[in-house]
């Protein structure tokens, strides 16, 4: 009864303020523009009262930093404890070359690493292949072999530095060679902390570097997560990344449902391998677009770690408080960068960086100034990573936990936000089961045939559709398209490369030898039968 | 009888193994407002595929999209075996994050226009708008 009073008392006011104070000051001087919006065209209201904020306690909206639901953060500490790791983004060129700007960025104070493979390394090809003509090392470092990977890391304490490696379709292999690097250096894996990117669920939607169809491709995910929990179990399996869903033109709104529905199926297939959800989600981590408007981007993070903690325990059941927490790495909005009057992307990434720190991010990538046009330069990358010091040792941001926890406006957006994720959850549920359905209707039926299996498109007349959305796809499939000749992927059996049939191999390497420490890894994993 | 304009057909492609294709779908929906009729590859296209897909859809010209850094190789490449395929009159525009030392060297190779980051669409529908003329 007293709540309502309350509330009553507070219309009242607020009413009574708007009729006075408000009219006449916009009477004397109109707003700049009727509709005022967000970065994602979200209405804004003028002012947010506590009016606003619903019926939930703040117990159950914000609990406490480091308690359920986390919506302040997950650590209790949050910054006073340790900043947030500073991880720039870097690869260009040979192995050489990177590994040389790697260690100019851990001179200037980098605390974390991160590799760009550049795109015949994404997409699993030599760099002497014919598919990879003109892209050696072009947007990301080459790494065709074991060999490579040593160079990449040499001089580097792998054991002590965290590595993060963005990997999409060959993730379980590149990883594998880190671990055979690292292995020959003498460190264990139980020591070995990083990241794979490893999410190809969001290769589909957005990046579109993916070489397999999606169920085999799933399988290779989930078998990361198995060997992860067991051999390696300080590393993050998998980044599920909304950074590039965003980039590709989602809203802050579905960048953050998409990401975690994404991410909620990746439990769904790992608890379907038979695992238990606690042995994997403690690994599972996120990546986040840090974009232009910086409260719908605030709110954005805390939504995030609310659902994806309730979603956890209470939708799988995880038990351990590890597998609620949304861990995640942000990178500013690469496409709000503009090639002219490139210094400006400066007080652009500033602000950006800002939102996801006041976010509770738990490293951070700033892009440099010139990336609209170039790989960035040496004095850019050190800009860029010198913008997050400040933040970090001048702005005070870093010493308060969440500072900005209880703002009527930022309380109410992270729950609208929330709301709209929920909205696309129940939208997306439907196609979800379908899809599910249909796989199990598959197997059950045993028709999943060796060219599903290799990863041809089932042509028509193959198996026959188990749902009618099939069937429209089998005849689309049918209908022959204007297609250009010729495209196809090379295959093992396919003629070598000259280059290599002349004899003349990369001399820097032993394809024997490294087939054979990687054959040993696979001993204790079914990673790599 | 009224004389029927014959639309200028244009082919948006892909070369190489970037990813990138909002630019590229930007200006295949400009163009396509402008009254053009577009073709789009899609993703990862190899040289060979885009000319022939040019010669197949008769199209007038070729924009180009790339921004992974392969440029220097794959549009000389598409203009080249253009040329062997005795079909060099259709038009090649390039784009994407193509650094400016590049762009005289490109056109060297043949590529009429180069449109770097921030080109407005109507200077890219003017461009395309020419190849119609010259048909």
């Amino acid at each position: 009864m007293r709540a309502e009073d309350d509330r009553k008392a507070l219309e009242k006011e607020r009413k009574r303020w708007e009729d006075t104070t408000l009219r006449k000051a916009v009477e004397s001087l109109p707003e700049r523009r009727k509709e005022f919006v967000t970065t994602s065209s979200r209405p804004l209201k003028r002012l947010y009262t506590p009016l606003d904020l619903g019926v939930k306690t703040d117990e159950e909206r914000l609990g406490k930093p480091g308690g359920f639901p986390y919506t302040r953060g997950i650590h209790p500490t949050m910054y006073r404890g340790r900043l947030w790791t500073m991880r720039m983004f870097a690869g260009y060129g040979s192995a050489e070359d990177t590994n040389r700007r790697f260690k100019y960025l851990i001179a200037h104070g980098e605390t974390g690493l991160s590799v760009a493979f550049d795109m015949p390394t994404l997409y699993g090809y030599d760099t002497d292949e014919p598919e990879a003509k003109g892209e050696f090392g072009t947007c990301g470092v080459a790494v065709s072999s074991l060999e490579d990977m040593r160079l990449l890391f040499r001089g580097i304490d792998v054991g002590e530095v965290s590595t993060s490696m963005t990997i999409n379709s060959p993730a379980s292999v590149i990883w594998a060679m880190y671990l055979v690097a690292a292995e020959e250096r003498a460190i264990p894996m139980s020591k070995l902390r990083g990241t794979i990117q490893n999410d190809i669920l969001k290769e589909y939607q957005a990046q579109k570097e993916w070489i397999f169809p999606p169920e085999p491709s799933m399988r290779l995910v989930v078998d990361t997560f198995e060997f992860g929990s067991k051999q390696v179990p300080q590393w993050n399996t998998i980044s599920i990344s909304g950074y590039h869903i965003r980039e590709a033109g989602a809203t802050a709104g579905q960048e953050l449902a998409f990401t975690l529905a994404n991410g909620m199926e990746y439990v769904r297939w790992g608890i379907d391998r038979g695992l238990q959800v606690d042995d994997f989600a403690p690994r599972l981590s996120f990546f986040f677009n840090a974009h232009n408007d910086l409260f719908e981007e605030l709110a954005k993070y805390r939504a995030a770690r609310r659902i994806w903690a309730r979603e956890m325990r209470d939708t799988f059941g995880a038990k351990n408080p590890r597998s609620w927490l949304l861990r995640f790495h942000a990178q500013t909005a690469g496409v709000s960068l503009t090639a002219q009057q490139p210094e400006i992307n400066i007080v652009r990434t500033t602000v950006q960086a800002l939102a996801a720190v006041l976010g509770g991010t738990q490293s951070l990538h700033t892009n440099a100034y010139d990336e609209a046009y170039q790989v960035p330069t040496e004095a850019a990358a050190r800009i860029a990573l010198r913008t997050q010091q400040i933040l970090a040792h001048e702005s005070g941001v870093a010493n308060t936990v969440d500072p900005l926890g209880g703002s009527y406006f930022l309380e109410s957006l992270t729950d609208e936000l929330e709301d709209e994720a929920y909205r696309y959850f129940d939208r997306g549920q439907g196609a979800g089961d379908c899809r599910r359905e249909r796989l199990r209707r598959r197997r059950a039926a045993g028709t999943r045939t060796a060219s599903s299996e290799r990863g041809v498109p089932e042509g028509p007349g193959g198996t026959s559709p188990a749902h009618p959305a099939d069937a429209r796809r089998e005849e689309a499939r049918a209908v022959p398209r204007p297609a250009p000749q010729g495209l196809r992927r090379r295959r093992e059996h396919d003629a070598p490369h000259p280059r290599r049939r002349a004899g003349e191999g990369d001399p820097g390497r032993n394809h024997r030898r490294d087939a054979g420490d990687l054959r040993r890894l696979g001993g204790a994993s079914p990673l790599l039968r | 009888m009224i004389p029927i304009a014959k639309k200028i057909r244009v082919l948006i492609a892909k070369p190489g193994l970037d990813g990138h294709d909002r630019g590229a779908k930007v200006v295949a929906r400009a163009l396509r407002d402008a009254g053009m009729e577009v073709i789009y590859t899609g993703l990862r296209q190899t040289p060979e595929d885009i000319v022939e897909a040019a010669i197949q859809e008769d199209v007038d010209a070729i924009g180009l999209s790339c921004l992974s850094g392969a440029h220097m190789t794959l549009f000389p490449e598409v203009v080249k075996l253009l040329k062997k395929r005795k079909s060099g009159d259709i038009l090649v525009a390039g784009g994407g994050i193509i650094p400016e030392e590049d762009v005289p060297k490109l056109k060297k190779a043949g590529i009429k226009v180069v449109f770097g980051p921030g080109t407005p669409l109507r200077d890219i529908v003017a461009f395309f708008e020419t190849a119609g003329k010259g048909a």
